[in-house]
C-alpha cells in the first residue's frame, strides 16, 4: 500500500519537473540563444524580441516557473497528505 | 558633504549593523553554527540566499561585463538565474528532506563511502576557495577607491568584519547578517539605476527604461537603437547582436546554470529552513529577490555604456568630468593620447583607440558618470561591500563546515565532543579567512573570471552526483566517485591549461569544438554523468538501506522533518 502511494506520488512529481524543465530549456536555450537572431526580427517598443528574452524575459519566466512549482507541489503534497499516515513513516510513529 | 565623508558614514553604519546582528545571534551549538538552528523563516532565508548568492561579481562586475559583451552578456543573466530553476526543482527540497548539515554529508551518506565524502570535501573546499578569492579582491577594489586606503588595508578591514560575525555566529550570525546585507545591496543597486533611468528616459523603472526612448537631452530615439548606432560609429560590435559563437554561448550558459545548482554555499542555505515545503518556498523567494537585481543589471549596462560613449568620445581631455581623473588614479581608466590632439578617441579599432576602460568600474563609476549626488555614489560603495562580504562569509562557512564537520567529525575523529567540534569550526574559519585575505591582496585575475571558473568546477563535480543520487536509485558509490573525479579533473585541466599554462593559445581555433574555458564545465558535467552511469553498470548495486533512504527522500514532504537536534549523529 505504502509503495503504491509512494510510486504514484513520485511519478506525479517527475511529471511536474519534466513539464517545468521543458519550458525552462525552451525559453533559455532555444529562444534566448539558438533562435535569438531570428526572434530579433520582431520588435516591441525599443526591444528586439530575441535580445529581450536573452537579457530579461527569460528571468521573468524562471521566476514564474519556480512559483508554479511551489504551488503545484503544495497541491500534490496536500493530495497525498490525506493518505500520508501510510506514506509518511514519521507521521506514523507520531500517531 | 563630499563623497568620501558620505562613504565613511554609510560604511560605518552598515558595518555597525552587521556587528550588532552578530552579537545578537551568537551560536551556542553546532546546530546553530552549521544550519542556524534549522528554524529560519523561508522569507528570511530567501533574502539571505540572495545576498549569499549575489557576490561582488554580480554587484560590481556583471553590468560592466554585459556592457562590453552586448547581447552575449545574457549568459551571465540567464546562467546565474536559470540555475535557480534547477536548484529549486532538482536539489533543494530533496536535500532538505535528507536533513543533514552539508553537501559532503549527503554525498558521503548517499554513496555509503568515506572516499566519496573525501572527494566531496575536496571539491567543496577548492570551489569555495577559488570563489572567495574573487570576493576579497572585489572588497579590495571598493575599499581602495572609496575609502582611499590601499588595497591591503581595505582587505584587512573586510576580513576583520567577516571574521567577527562568522566566527561568533556561524550560520546563524551569517544568515541574519545576510538579510541586512541584502537590503543594503539591493537599495544601493536600485537607487542609482532608478535615478539614471529617470534622467535618460523619463521612466523610473530601469527594466522598462531599458526599452524606452531617450529624452531630448540625450538625443531622443530608442536607447538600444542609439547604443547600436553609437557602437557601430565607433567601430565596436552592434550592442544587441550576438558576437560569440552560438555553441560557446550555449555551453557557458549551461555551465553557469549547472554550477549555480552545484555551489555548496548556496545549497547549504536550504538546510536552514524548517521543512521541505519551506525549502521550496524559500527558493522562490530567493529567485524573486535575485531577479530584482538581475533584470536591472542589463539596463544599467546599457545606460552606462551609452553614457560612457556619449561622454568620452572625441571629448577634449582637459574638459572631461572629474570622475575621469579620479578613476585614472586607480588606473582602472587609462588614456593614452597617441595622436597628441588632446582629444579622446575611443574606438573598436585597437590601432587608433586611446582609451582603456576596466569593465569592473562600470557600476562603481556609473553614478558619477551620470552626475548623481555624492550620497548615491557612497551608497554604491556600501552596497558593493555588502555583496562581497555576504558571499565571502557564506563561502568561509562551507570551508569551515567541510573541515570541522565532514573531515574531522565524520571522517577522522568521530569521538570529538560538540564543544570541540565547534572550536575546530571556528579555528577553520580563522585560517580560511587568512588564506582568503592573502589572495585578496595578491589577486589571481579578474573578479568575474575567477568566479566563472568556480562555477565550472562546481558544475562538473557536484551537480551530477547529487541529481543522480536522488533521481537514479541504482547509482552506486563506484559510479559517483569515478564521475566526480573525472568531471573535476577534466574541467580543472582544461581551465588551467588555457588560463595559466598556455594563455596565448586560448583562442576559439584551439578550443575543443569552439568551447571556451568558461563553458567547459558543461562538458565536464556531461563527462561526470557519462562516467558515473557507465561505471555504475559494471559494479554492484547500492545496499538495500541506501535504496530505502533514496525512496524516503522522495516521499511527500509537507510534514516537517525531524528537528536536526534529535537526529542520531
Amino acid at each position: 500500500m505504502r509503495d503504491k502511494h509512494a510510486r504514484a506520488y513520485w511519478k506525479a512529481n517527475v511529471r511536474i519537473l519534466a513539464t517545468l524543465l521543458t519550458v525552462w530549456a525552451f525559453i533559455s536555450f532555444v529562444c534566448g540563444i539558438l533562435l535569438a537572431d531570428f526572434l530579433d526580427n520582431f520588435r516591441f517598443g525599443g526591444f528586439k524580441l530575441g535580445f529581450w528574452i536573452a537579457q530579461q524575459g527569460s528571468i521573468y519566466v524562471f521566476v514564474i516557473l519556480i512559483i508554479v512549482y511551489v504551488f503545484w507541489m503544495d497541491r500534490l503534497d496536500a493530495r497525498y497528505h490525506r493518505d500520508s499516515s501510510v506514506s509518511d513513516p514519521e507521521k506514523e510513529t507520531q500517531a | 558633504m563630499n563623497v568620501q565623508l558620505w562613504t565613511y558614514v554609510f560604511v560605518a553604519l552598515s558595518f555597525g549593523l552587521y556587528i550588532g546582528i552578530a552579537v545578537w545571534s551568537r551560536a551556542a551549538s553546532t546546530n546553530d553554527f552549521y544550519v542556524a538552528g534549522g528554524g529560519v523563516h523561508p522569507l528570511a532565508n530567501g533574502m539571505a540566499t540572495a545576498a549569499d548568492w549575489m557576490s561582488a561579481a554580480s554587484f560590481i562586475s556583471m553590468a560592466g561585463l554585459i556592457s562590453f559583451l552586448g547581447r552575449d552578456g545574457a549568459f551571465y543573466l540567464m546562467g546565474w538565474t536559470g540555475g535557480y530553476v534547477l536548484l529549486a526543482l532538482l536539489l533543494a527540497p530533496y536535500l532538505r528532506k535528507f536533513g543533514k548539515f552539508t553537501v559532503p554529508d549527503f554525498i558521503g551518506d548517499r554513496y555509503y563511502s568515506r572516499s566519496a565524502r573525501m572527494v566531496a570535501i575536496f571539491c567543496a573546499i577548492s570551489v569555495s576557495f577559488v570563489y572567495v578569492c574573487g570576493q576579497m579582491q572585489g572588497a579590495g577594489i571598493v575599499f581602495s577607491r572609496f575609502l582611499e586606503v590601499d588595497i591591503t588595508t581595505g582587505v584587512i578591514i573586510g576580513m576583520t568584519i567577516v571574521f567577527f560575525y562568522a566566527v561568533m555566529g556561524g550560520m546563524k550570525g551569517i544568515t541574519y547578517t545576510q538579510v541586512a546585507q541584502y537590503c543594503v545591496l539591493i537599495f544601493a543597486y536600485m537607487v542609482p539605476a532608478i535615478f539614471i533611468s529617470l534622467m535618460m528616459t523619463g521612466n523610473p523603472i530601469p527594466q522598462l527604461g531599458f526599452g524606452a526612448e531617450l529624452t531630448e537631452e540625450y538625443g531622443g530615439g530608442y536607447l538600444l537603437d542609439r547604443l547600436d548606432s553609437l557602437s557601430e560609429e565607433l567601430g565596436f560590435a552592434t550592442y544587441t547582436a550576438g558576437q560569440r559563437a552560438t555553441q560557446d554561448v550555449f555551453f557557458i550558459t549551461a555551465a553557469l546554470m549547472f554550477g549555480t545548482a552545484g555551489l555548496p554555499h548556496v545549497i547549504i542555505r536550504f538546510f536552514t529552513v524548517p521543512s521541505v515545503r519551506d525549502a521550496r518556498k524559500s527558493a522562490a523567494y530567493a529567485l524573486v529577490f535575485i531577479a530584482i537585481l538581475y533584470t536591472t543589471a542589463p539596463a544599467v549596462a546599457a545606460f552606462a555604456k551609452t553614457n560612457l560613449l556619449n561622454t568620452v568620445n572625441n571629448a577634449s581631455y582637459e574638459e572631461l568630468p572629474s570622475w575621469f581623473s579620479t578613476w585614472e588614479t586607480t588606473q582602472l581608466i587609462q588614456f593614452d593620447d597617441q595622436n597628441g590632439d588632446g582629444r579622446v578617441q575611443y574606438s573598436g579599432d585597437p590601432a587608433i583607440n586611446e582609451l582603456t576602460v576596466n569593465r569592473d568600474i562600470m557600476v562603481l563609476a556609473n553614478p558619477e558618470i551620470a552626475g548623481l549626488p555624492n550620497w548615491v555614489v557612497a551608497l554604491v560603495a556600501a552596497g558593493a561591500l555588502a555583496a562581497a562580504l555576504s558571499t565571502a562569509a557564506g563561502l568561509l562557512l562551507v570551508i569551515s563546515t567541510a573541515v570541522s564537520h565532514d573531515l574531522l567529525k565524520r571522517s577522522m575523529m568521530p569521538g570529538i565532543s560538540e564543544k570541540q567540534e565547534l572550536l575546530f569550526a571556528r579555528l577553520a574559519i580563522f585560517v580560511a579567512i587568512l588564506i582568503a585575505g592573502y589572495f585578496g591582496i595578491n589577486p589571481p585575475g579578474f573578479v568575474a573570471e575567477v568566479v566563472a571558473f568556480a562555477f565550472g568546477l562546481a558544475a562538473a563535480s557536484f551537480f551530477p552526483a547529487i541529481v543522480l543520487g536522488i533521481f537514479y536509485r541504482r547509482m552506486n558509490r563506484e559510479g559517483a566517485i569515478a564521475g566526480m573525479l573525472s568531471g573535476f579533473l577534466f574541467t580543472a585541466a582544461y581551465i588551467i591549461f588555457f588560463k595559466f599554462v598556455s594563455p596565448e593559445s586560448s583562442t576559439p581555433e584551439n578550443w575543443w569544438f569552439g568551447i571556451s574555458p568558461e563553458g567547459i564545465g558543461t562538458v565536464g558535467t556531461l563527462i561526470n554523468a557519462a562516467v558515473a552511469l557507465t561505471v555504475c553498470r559494471f559494479s554492484p548495486a547500492p545496499p538495500r538501506d541506501i535504496q530505502n533512504m533514496v525512496e524516503e527522500i522522495r516521499l511527500p514532504g509537507n510534514v516537517p522533518t525531524v528537528p536536526l537536534s534529535h537526529q542520531s549523529h
